[in-house]
């Protein structure tokens, strides 16, 4: 069977397109890698009735292949449709720090996922540290689940800019004054303008090092905490390997879009994270305009909602940017690449050698070689080596195993 | 509630729950170490990107902890 359309990620953004195209009388393939669908947000939550569509849950996506007029979509098996959305989401994005690689050190996103997915509490004693709105209801999370936070550290400090988009979003604004009432009333300090900057412990996490930032991150005034688990995130990646892999267009870390959520490439939509971090909300109205592709012109509201939510992300982009002064924590020992274990001063001899862009520093020194494929040390060598982080392209979108090359070989023969 | 071995210990997790949460939170934080530097691994980001999490489970090797859910009678190993 043809799909008229096939959905890659079942978040807020690829859940919407799936339901609103099935009640428009499209034939819709779902696929998620994940057990649920729900992707980061909603996870957890119960598995809406999707009447109409085909969910295919436990789908890893690897690659997809265009040809002709359709795509055929490899996971454990091909599914085919003449047009594809991608929705699949960001990841966190990550920094390195001595430590950082210890068990107890989470990601942000990874420690809600934790308490709201699968009802676990990450540690007894968390700090949670990083950059932007997101680490407010990280902490607030663990609160609920009864962790007790010891401290909230914000990088940045508090920006005029975020101010002004917040009086226009009072929506946003009510959400955030929760948060703070919420970390106020069981006196968990929220200090702007700090950052862990090293992680302690032999096996796990037993303390981390707290300084103080200068307004470009250089840090000074140390002094450490005891905490057997710390949440930390500086935002997020978006995951948009199948739309680099198809070549779309790309624009600073994301995919680029028009008004029906097409990108560059002919049949292609990308929805949600994958075209710039704007959270839930934005994911859900890109996932309902990127129907319209299909179905005629986008109605105004909707495209004046995307606007707004837009133009509020933005200013949470310039307000919460990750500035290089990150650099300063490192030692020579830091790993930067988890994978392949690249230290600092390995990256150093890369460029030592003449090594000065991320590719030839990969080819040298292996980072973001190994399983992650640079997922997590992207940003850092990136800026280690005085680039911009982009997009990479991976041959695979996931891991693949043998077996799934022969069962692709064997349909190729018939 | 259901269990699952990891080596010789008997884990109990709930039903829907992933073998690295399940680990997780019965203290276990780190099930492998690294080829290079022997350091200790277990769940980073939670959510299948970093690879941190790597075990064998019923004997296949290299399956995410944090995406595999657990299932009665699993055989887990490192
Ligand atoms: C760990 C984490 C936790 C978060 N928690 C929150 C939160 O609590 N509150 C909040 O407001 N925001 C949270 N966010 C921000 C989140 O990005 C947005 O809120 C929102 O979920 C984005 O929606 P989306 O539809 O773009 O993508 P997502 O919700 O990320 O959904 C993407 C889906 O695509 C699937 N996928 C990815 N790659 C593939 C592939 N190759 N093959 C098959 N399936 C694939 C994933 O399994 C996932 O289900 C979190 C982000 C992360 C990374
Ligand atoms: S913890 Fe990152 S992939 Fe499982």
């Amino acid at each position: 069977m043809i799909y008229d359309l096939a959905v890659v990620g079942a978040g807020p953004a690829g859940l919407t397109a799936a339901r609103v195209a099935a009640r428009r009388g499209l034939s819709v393939a779902l696929l998620d890698a994940y057990a649920k669908t729900g992707g980061q947000f909603l996870r957890g939550a119960a598995q809406p009735r999707l009447t109409g569509v085909d969910v295919r849950l436990g789908r890893r996506v690897w690659a997809v292949e265009k040809s002709q007029e359709r795509f055929e979509i490899h996971a454990s098996e091909t599914t085919t449709a003449t047009t594809l959305l991608v929705a699949t989401g960001a990841h966190d994005r990550v920094i390195p720090f001595p430590g950082w690689d210890l068990p107890g050190v989470l990601t942000a996103g990874g420690a809600q996922a934790l308490v709201k997915g699968e009802r676990v509490k990450p540690g007894e004693e968390v700090v949670v540290a990083g950059t932007g709105p997101f680490l407010l209801p990280v902490a607030v999370t663990l609160l609920d689940a009864g962790v007790r936070v010891k401290e909230v550290l914000e990088a940045n400090r508090p920006s005029p800019r975020m101010a002004a988009a917040l009086a226009r979003v009072p929506s946003k604004a009510a959400e955030a004054l929760g948060y703070a009432r919420r970390l106020a009333e069981a006196r968990v300090p929220y200090r702007t303008g700090h950052a862990v900057v090293a992680a302690h412990g032999e096996d796990s996490v037993e303390g981390v090092t707290v300084a103080k930032l200068t307004r470009d991150w250089k840090p000074y005034a140390w002094r450490t905490v005891d905490c057997d688990t710390l949440a930390v995130g500086y935002g997020f990646t978006p995951q948009a390997d199948l739309l680099v892999q198809l070549g779309c267009r790309t624009e600073g870390d994301h995919v680029t879009v028009d008004d029906h959520q097409r990108t560059s490439v002919d049949g292609v939509l990308a929805a949600g994270e994958v075209t710039g971090v704007a959270g839930a909300a934005a994911a859900v109205v890109e996932g309902a305009l990127a129907v319209h592709a299909l179905i005629g012109a986008p109605p105004p509201r909707l495209l004046a909602e995307r606007a707004r939510l837009r133009r509020f992300a933005r200013a949470l982009e310039l307000s919460y940017p990750v500035r290089d002064g990150w650099q300063h924590w490192l030692t020579p020992g830091t790993l930067v690449c988890r994978c392949e274990e690249v230290t600092v001063s390995a990256l150093e001899e890369a460029r030592d050698l003449g090594a000065d862009d991320p590719r030839t520093v990969k080819l040298l020194a292996r980072p973001g070689m190994g399983w992650c494929q640079g997922r997590m040390c992207g940003h850092a060598v990136a800026r280690l080596t005085g680039h911009d982080p982009a997009p990479q392209k991976r041959p695979f979108a996931q891991p693949i195993t043998l077996a799934d090359l022969t069962l692709h070989d064997r349909e190729d023969s018939t | 509630m259901i269990e699952f071995r990891f080596q010789d210990r008997v884990i109990t997790a709930e039903e829907g729950q992933s073998i690295g949460a399940a680990l997780h939170a019965a203290g276990i934080r780190s099930w492998r170490t690294t080829r290079f530097g022997d350091r200790p691994r277990g769940l980073f980001c939670a959510i299948g990107a970093c690879f941190d999490c790597l075990l064998t489970v019923n004997g296949r090797p290299d399956q995410r902890a944090c995406q595999t859910v657990a299932r009665p009678g699993d055989e887990v190993t490192a």
